[in-house]
């Protein structure tokens, strides 16, 4: 066997670590969408009535919409009558504190790595838990209100700050963006709500884990972070999900509102259940991810993405306003049979707005990895800025990287500039790690981070050690 | 008893890749202390040699031993070879872009650690024994943040490895051509840092093509290799002969027998 097909194997030999069940009751719905489940859902987390209409106007836009077919993936379309809607886990009462966290969630947290304990080490990083639908405890709530921070789940922010909500939810996804996202609005059960006051800056990272317990759940997460003028935040959603042989659909939508002089910063490390190493089972990812920036102001996507079998996930920003300023800096990795769609609109509408594409994907096994971007310039844009790096980096000579970069230009003034590199990791290095002590799964590891340096720069400390760790994992073997 | 005198004992080596035969019966003892220069024209299988030596699994071993202090090192994997004291210095030195030279030689040392038992090494540890070994080779400060070899000329790439084996203090140091590319500054410099490195307990064995590193780093042997043997053993008079009359009248010789 030569060396590349034995790191192929190695590689694909990779099991998923987080594969493990958290055994708590659930109150749950019958499976299947109508317009009875729409009401039942918007009841059951007693809204307003304003928010029940929300619901149903995107729900009758859905029935007439289709499920999309463009992207470059494969996949048996979910029946979306066979899913149940709504699942939250029953709690004895209401905790006032992580420590009053039930023990069996406690322990799924503890083999995560991320232990509660070990997340209040982590000085500064409120947590709010996400175990599916329904948020089970948030922390650090007091100090961010001293500043006049909001970060609650969705639900909460309904009751507690239906102003907000009202003004901005739907505003940078319209439901009738697109099929997912209005299938999204219909039926989200939950997810987190960040509002940060004029001037604010945000003393610590907000920090969200999702994670899709429930069989046969799909989890529908929607997140609103909005910061007004001045203010800045930097805000983290990193998920994992236990091992399931049926194909789960997560469908979330996450709008940013960057308001005059704010920034965003917004990181994701993802590792749903990518499926076994046959292709069998994992996690239908298919998020709307998008933000608008308003004069000055600035958002920043950062994503690793490691899980999922499916992922088909754009993070977008409007630059609508003057001098604003949009980022996406991405590691996408594919293994066995993962497949992944993902990239970045930029839509430039402000005059002297940039923005910067940094993607690396890495496809490993018999998956299938493609970058599609859209950097478009209105003619509003004068002088508008963009730099597109896109990177794959192969491992094996069974797996597929795809580029789909489209660029629509309408103003004369604007500079665009792309590059792009393909490389393989080769057996001299390999080798060359092998001859100074460090092993074969080592040094793909070293190699790995060493390619997605510039994307993991971007993540917080503590957050990039774990993507680090997550991306060892991912592409890591039976060596032995 | 005598066995342990050697520190490498190569016997009847016989490699070959994708069905050449590069190899065709070496022999070659190595004792701690001792500087072995290896020379020979192209395509004598003098790297191949240093490869095989070091584990490059894309070379067929067909017969003969490689004995390590004693032991037998045919079934150990490169890493393994590297971790009871190997180093081979490459010709060709590996890019690796985005991994810094710091980083790279903090996971290979502690990899080499974890393998004897050892703890990590602490970071103040290490970086104070990078900074004594780069002032060694004269090499600047900024060297430690950048890409490994990537945009690195051919002196600094050359300095790289003999920093490496620096930080590494392998038993055996094998350097492969180490001197070709070198500006004469920057050979002295590397055979500076070579020299300083050696001591009565390790070994060094210089692959080379020219007499010109061997009046830096002087030889207690040299050995000629030719079609995949070693045709001659000597002192360091033979390179001088060598640089005088060429390889032809031990070709010569060699083809007679």
């Amino acid at each position: 066997m030569s060396e590349e097909e034995k790191i192929l194997e190695e590689v694909t030999g990779a099991d998923y670590k987080y594969g493990f069940t958290t055994d708590i009751e659930s109150d749950t719905i019958p499976k299947g969408l109508n317009e009875d489940v729409v009401r039942l859902i918007s009841s059951k987390k007693e809204e307003p009535e304003w928010l029940l209409k929300y619901r149903l106007k995107a729900f009758e836009t859905w029935k007439k919409m289709e499920e999309p077919d463009w992207a470059n993936i494969k996949y048996n379309k979910p029946d979306y009558q066979d899913i149940i809607y709504y699942a939250a886990p029953k709690q004895k009462k209401k905790l006032n504190s992580l420590d009053e966290l039930d023990p069996e969630m406690k322990k799924t947290f503890d083999k995560l790595g991320i232990s509660i304990d070990e997340q209040k080490k982590l000085a500064g990083v409120a947590v709010d838990f996400v175990m599916d639908s329904v948020s089970v405890a948030t922390s650090f709530k007091d100090k961010l209100g001293e500043l006049g921070i909001i970060f609650c789940s969705i639900s909460e922010a309904v009751k507690e700050h239906p102003e907000l909500v009202k003004k901005y939810i739907g505003t940078v996804v319209p439901t009738s963006d697109n099929f997912f996202s209005a299938l999204n609005s219909a039926v989200f059960t939950d997810g987190s709500f960040c509002y940060i006051p004029k001037g604010v800056k945000c003393p610590m990272e907000l920090s969200t884990y999702f994670r899709i317990n429930q069989a046969g759940t799909g989890q529908f997460e929607r997140t609103l972070l909005i910061a007004d003028e001045g203010s800045y935040v930097s805000y983290l959603e990193g998920c994992t999900a236990p091992m399931r042989d049926e194909n789960q659909l997560h469908a979330a939508v996450v709008e940013l509102i960057a308001m005059d002089d704010a920034e965003i910063k917004y990181s994701t490390v993802q590792n749903w259940y990518p499926g076994d190493a046959n292709g069998v089972g994992g996690v239908f990812n298919f998020v709307t991810k998008r933000g608008i920036c308003h004069n000055r102001s600035k958002i920043s996507w950062t994503q690793v993405e490691t899980g999922s079998a499916v992922t088909w996930k754009y993070p977008s920003c409007i630059l609508k306003g003057d001098n604003s300023i949009g980022e996406f800096y991405s590691v996408a990795v594919t293994n066995n049979y993962q497949q992944a769609d993902t990239g970045t609109k930029m839509i430039h509408l402000g005059k002297n707005s940039k923005s910067t594409i940094i993607s690396k994907g890495i496809c490993a096994g018999k998956s299938e990895g493609s970058y599609r971007g859209l950097v478009k310039i209105q003619k509003s844009a004068e002088n508008a800025r963009n730099f597109s790096q896109c990177d794959s980096l192969l491992m094996g000579d069974k797996c597929g990287s795809h580029t789909f970069p489209y660029i629509e230009v309408k103003n004369k003034s604007a500079k665009i500039e792309h590059e792009a590199t393909t490389s393989k990791i080769g057996e001299d290095q390999i080798f060359y790690c092998n001859q100074r002590g460090i092993g074969t799964e080592e040094a793909i590891a070293l190699i790995v981070n060493g390619y997605c340096k510039d994307v993991l720069n971007q993540l917080p400390m503590e957050f990039a050690v774990e993507a680090q760790k997550l991306l060892a994992i991912s592409l890591e073997g039976s060596v032995g | 008893m005598d066995k342990q005198l050697y520190m490498l004992k190569i016997n009847n080596l016989k490699a070959s890749i994708e069905g050449n035969k590069i190899l065709t019966g070496i022999n070659l003892d190595v004792k701690p202390g001792e500087v072995h220069a290896i020379m020979g024209p192209n395509g004598s299988g003098k790297s191949t040699l240093s490869s095989v030596i070091a584990g490059r699994e894309e070379y067929e071993v067909e017969d003969g031993t490689i004995d390590f202090d004693g032991e037998s090192i045919m079934d150990l994997s490169p890493e393994e070879r590297a971790h009871k004291g190997i180093f081979l210095s490459f010709q060709y030195p590996i890019e690796i872009p985005g991994v810094s030279v710091s980083n790279f030689l903090k996971t290979s040392l502690n990899e080499s650690r974890k393998a004897q038992g050892l703890e990590p090494m602490p970071a103040g540890d290490l970086l104070k024994m990078m900074r004594e070994k780069m002032e060694l080779l004269e090499i600047k400060k900024g060297f430690l943040s950048r890409s490994l070899n990537q945009g690195f000329s051919g002196g600094e790439k050359k300095r790289n490895e003999i920093f490496q084996m620096a930080m590494l203090e392998p038993k055996l140091a094998i350097l492969d051509e180490t001197d070709s590319g070198l500006d004469i500054d920057a050979l002295r410099i590397v055979a500076n840092g070579v020299n300083k490195l050696k001591s009565k307990d390790n070994a060094t064995v210089l692959i080379t093509h020219y007499q010109r590193l061997l009046d830096y780093i002087v030889p207690d042997f040299v050995h000629v290799l030719y079609n995949g043997r070693i045709v001659k053993s000597g002192t360091k008079d033979l390179a001088h002969e060598l640089e005088e009359k060429g390889y032809d009248w031990i070709i010569k010789e060699a083809e007679q027998l």
